[in-house]
């Protein structure tokens, strides 16, 4: 298994190029530069030129390209042209807020969807089911950002019940205290967010449970003997919470797209907004940076699912 | 006296229905039949005859929203049509055994073979889990398997076909069952395999002295294994007696169609017997007259009894309806269809 | 002596095994081994065998839908392994091939009329209403209704819906049919109905079958000539009165002693000789199969009878078969 873990991560690195490169052009293409919209009256336009020059802007593509690629094997993203600082500690600040903001997020969407897709399997067709069914028809039909507005409005002006902005009110001192703060800074988004996430899952569940009852081992069970909530739990339940296992790494991906809204959203400091903003302030080298982060996220939580699911599955094996 | 405790299963008037857009209908229409100690009943037909059904009347797995099951079967004097799940629970696995179809289906996919056995201990016996463990390879080696300390820890997927049909037999003689039903246990196996499966069968039933309602739709499986058979046309039984009597003076006309259907005469150039028509769907089963008639037409109405009733025409030699007496093949009754 | 349709020539269809760490190509799975056959014009030639013995991939591989690893399949005299062939000589119009599952191999949004049309349309410029008139006519032919042609697959039974598969692959007059157990999902009445408009169909347009299945009995009753394949050989070729009759080869006695008989009075000596037979086979096998598990080559023990033996082992069957004709 350890060899094909090897062979898959070594393969990942050519798939990683081939992303970057085109990220690169991509990038390239756009128009407009970083100096774009910042047209600093002080500034004489021979200096931007000449600062362009500087930092290798009107070489060409490839040229731009590699020494990126030499630069990136030296451990250097290279600075943000923006944010004048290494482009390595700017994501490494926002992969903080975002890992955090990411892991909540998680542990509510399962401690949420879990059940759910238990209750409405069980009671498939019941009223529970089709209430259940009915918030899922909500949550997946609107579109998220018109939630997530809904939502800010709700529980932050109606209510007031959370802050809207930022990840950490600026008035918290003391370790506590400023965990408290982040906490509670992260608490409507994550929440927003994992109702949004839930559905896929709580359809899965339900479809595995509602699939696996009817399954002739099931009734080798009953013939058995084994007392009806026992076949549930033991055999229904177990063989289609297994799957859900397999999710955790595919989240990831899903996580990092849907970051990129709710962050925008609650102007939270992470990753997905750095995105956006690197996007819309032609910050080429914090983008790119990103986009290999994300493609190398990506690829890794595709990776851990097909580990996670050869682990509980006897049936798959990757040798 | 003696003979009395020899009477496994009593099935008597049992109708089981499903129900199809509000409306019940009946797949097991008035069943009548019985399972001696020591003795393989054979229900054969073919699909859609109800066999099945009665199959999972008697271990009462059905879905209970959507069927309906009236009559009794009668199991030492205890009737299970109706009993409360819990103690039914009590009764499957321990005194009635089930074998399926499909061994790869009725298998857990993500739990080790002798763990699947083991279960079945666990719910019928005070064992400890080291006894089970014990008694589960014991039963391994009863049932044929080689090395049952590493079977044990295998997967469904990484047994064959025969292996696993083992297993499933394993898990249904665990806790030594009165009664087994084994609904179409072959028909998945390759043909060197289901002679394996069937000697199986049988000396399992001759060590434990069991009853087996072997349900099929193989009339050679029958001939091999049976003592009585009963084969059922449209949720009817028409024809029940021995396994001799059935192959060698079978009577009613469903039984010698069916038997002249079978590609086994030594005549190749012999067209093979086809009945006439298909079999009725659940719905549009007729639920009045010889419900065979209809396949036979050239048999006048008269020579059909108006309500059919299944008659001794000799000693343990049951027929229903008269029409047998004055049957005959059509002459050119070879190709022709619906 | 009647006339070759197909020769089948040292046929191989290997599938590669990739392990290690770069995947490579360690071993392969021998589907089937290199097999000899040929089936005359408007015979019905049977290939038995149990699940995994290669005989459904050999049926693929005659009508070209598996990669053949090496040999030939030669029809009219020309390799149609290679796919030029196949369209030079309307093999694909000459070869039709009929499904065990009939509910899987028929689209199911298309009526019955398109269905059996689309054969016709691929190799016949026909207008429609002659297109309907054929329709009608092969309908007909399998003991169809003719309003059958406005249906759907999923109205029909079991039986009738391989009739129309049946019905489809007749539709381009094909010369050699390959029925890969057209029957084993049927009940037993309605299989005897489409083995006999198999049978006619067989006779009124003289087409050959090659008809795969698991099924002796079946086997038996529908074709002249036959070959028991195993681990991807052949493990015994001849006659059907050869096969049934004479079999030599320990396999070939095995699946014979393991179909169930009906003669209830003699089930107890039936099941004694299946004992018998399964000993041998279990304890004998170095002797019907090399040291590496496999099929040896064919060797001619009579007339239209030939075995999988070794050399020396061949010439001794040879004799004991001529004395067990001559007590017969």
């Amino acid at each position: 298994m350890w060899k094909t873990v090897l062979r898959r991560v070594l393969v990942m690195i050519p798939q990683l190029l081939i992303l970057s490169f085109l990220v690169f052009v991509l990038a390239k293409m756009m128009p407009g530069d970083p100096f774009t919209g910042q047209i600093n009256p002080n500034l004489d336009p021979k200096q931007i030129i000449r600062l362009k020059h500087e930092l290798g802007l009107y070489d060409p593509v490839p040229v731009q390209y590699t020494r990126w690629l030499v630069n990136l094997f030296h451990g250097d993203l290279g600075q943000s042209y923006i944010q004048k600082v290494p482009v390595t500690s700017l994501i490494a600040d926002r992969a903080v807020n975002t890992f955090w903001l990411s892991l909540l997020t998680t542990v509510l969407t399962y401690v949420l969807a879990v059940p759910m897709g238990i209750i409405a399997g069980r009671h498939q067709d019941e009223w529970q089911d089709q209430g259940i069914q009915i918030f899922n028809y909500i949550t997946f039909a609107i579109p998220g950002f018109v939630f997530y507005i809904l939502g800010i409005w709700l529980f932050g002006f109606v209510l007031g019940w959370f802050p809207i902005t930022g990840s950490v009110s600026a008035s918290a001192s003391g370790f506590w205290e400023v965990v408290g703060s982040r906490f509670y800074h992260m608490v409507l988004p994550a929440l927003l967010f994992s109702l949004i996430t839930t559905t896929s899952i709580v359809q899965y569940l339900r479809t595995g449970i509602v699939d696996n009852k009817v399954e002739d081992y099931v009734r080798t069970a009953r013939s058995k003997g084994v007392p009806e909530n026992v076949v549930f739990d033991k055999h229904i339940l177990r063989n289609s919470l297994l799957p859900i296992a397999a999710f955790m790494g595919t989240t990831i991906t899903d996580l990092l797209g849907g970051s990129m809204i709710i962050e925008s959203v609650f102007s939270y400091p992470g990753m997905g907004k750095l995105f956006l903003d690197s996007i819309s302030e032609r910050d080429y080298t914090t983008l790119t940076a990103l986009i290999l982060l994300f493609g190398i996220l990506t690829l890794v939580g595709n990776l851990l699912s097909d580990i996670i699911m050869s682990i509980i599955d006897p049936r798959i094996r990757i040798q | 006296m003696e003979k009395q405790s020899d009477l496994l299963l009593d099935i008597q008037h049992l109708h089981t229905g499903y129900r199809l857009q509000g409306k019940f209908y009946d797949a097991a229409d008035d069943v009548n039949l019985t399972l001696k100690r020591d003795e393989i009943l054979a229900i054969v037909g073919e699909s859609g005859c109800g066999k099945s059904t009665i199959a999972s009347s008697i271990i009462g797995l059905y879905d209970h929203k959507n069927t309906k099951v009236t009559g009794d079967i009668l199991y030492n004097e205890l009737n299970l049509v109706g009993l409360n799940e819990s103690l039914f629970n009590k009764i499957r696995g321990d005194k009635i055994g089930m074998i399926f179809q499909d061994p790869l289906a009725s298998l857990n996919p993500l739990m080790r073979v002798g763990e699947q056995v083991a279960e079945t201990l666990y719910y019928h016996t005070d064992m400890k889990e080291a006894a089970r463990h014990a008694r589960v390879i014991e039963l391994f080696n009863q049932v044929g398997m080689p090395k049952p300390e590493e079977m044990y820890r295998m997967y469904p997927h990484e047994l064959s076909g025969g292996l696993r049909q083992r297993v499933v037999i394993a898990m249904a003689i665990a806790c030594k069952p009165e009664i087994i039903i084994a609904d179409e246990p072959t028909t998945a196996l390759d043909v060197t395999i289901q002679a394996q499966i069937l000697d199986l069968l049988e000396d399992i039933q001759k060590q434990s002295h069991s009853g087996i309602v072997l349900i099929t739709h193989d009339l050679g499986v029958v001939a091999e294994t049976a003592d009585e058979v009963a084969v059922m046309y449209a949720g009817q039984v028409v024809e029940k007696a021995d396994v001799k009597t059935i192959f060698e003076h079978p009577l009613h006309p469903y039984t010698r169609s069916l038997l002249n259907s079978m590609p086994q005469s030594d005549d190749e150039s012999e067209d093979l017997h086809v009945i006439q028509g298909t079999v009725p769907s659940l719905k549009y089963m007729p639920r009045e007259g010889d419900r065979f008639a209809a396949r036979i037409p050239w048999i006048p109405a008269s020579d059909h009894e108006k309500e059919p009733a299944v008659h001794e025409v000799e000693p343990g030699h049951w027929v229903r309806c008269t029409c047998w007496k004055n049957f005959h093949f059509q002459a050119d009754q070879k190709v022709s269809g619906e | 002596m009647a006339k070759e349709i197909i020769k089948i020539d040292d046929l191989k269809v290997h599938y590669p095994i990739r392990s290690g760490f770069w995947n490579r190509i360690t071993d392969y799975v021998r589907a089937v081994d290199g097999i000899n056959f040929s089936i005359n014009e408007g015979e019905t030639y049977g290939l038995i065998g149990e699940s995994g013995s290669g005989k459904s991939t050999t049926g693929k591989a005659i009508v070209g839908v598996e990669k053949v690893t090496s040999g030939r399949v030669l029809y009219k005299g020309v390799d149609i392994t290679k796919s030029g062939n196949r369209r030079r000589l309307d093999y694909n119009k000459d070869v039709q091939m009929i499904f065990q599952d009939s509910m899987s191999s028929l689209n199911p949004r298309k009526r019955i009329e398109d269905i059996i049309a689309e054969p016709i349309r691929n190799f016949e410029k026909l207008t429609t209403d002659q297109e309907r008139d054929r329709v009608q006519e092969l309908l007909d032919i399998v003991g169809m209704p003719s309003d059958a042609i406005y249906k759907y697959p999923h109205e029909f039974s079991g039986g009738q819906r391989q009739r129309i598969g049946v019905a489809r692959a007749v539709a381009t007059n094909p010369k050699l049919i390959v029925a890969d157990e057209p029957t084993s999902a049927l009940d037993l009445s309605v299989q005897a109905q489409v083995l006999n408009f198999m049978k006619h169909i067989q006779q009124q347009y003289g087409i050959a079958y090659l008809f795969i299945s698991h099924d002796l009995g079946v086997v038996k009753h529908m074709s002249e000539n036959l070959a028991i394949m195993h681990r991807g050989r052949l493990v015994e070729l001849g006659s059907r009165e050869e096969i049934y009759r004479h079999p030599v080869h320990i396999y070939t006695k095995r699946l014979l002693s393991a179909i169930p008989v009906v003669d209830v009075d003699n089930r107890e000596a039936h099941k004694r000789q299946r004992a018998l037979v399964e000993r041998e086979f279990q304890e004998n096998q170095s002797k019907w199969y090399d040291k590496d598990g496999r099929v040896y080559p064919l060797q001619k023990v009579a007339e239209n009878h030939f075995v999988a033996l070794p050399e020396d082992a061949a010439a001794a069957a040879k004799i004991k078969e001529l004395k067990e004709k001559e007590r017969d």
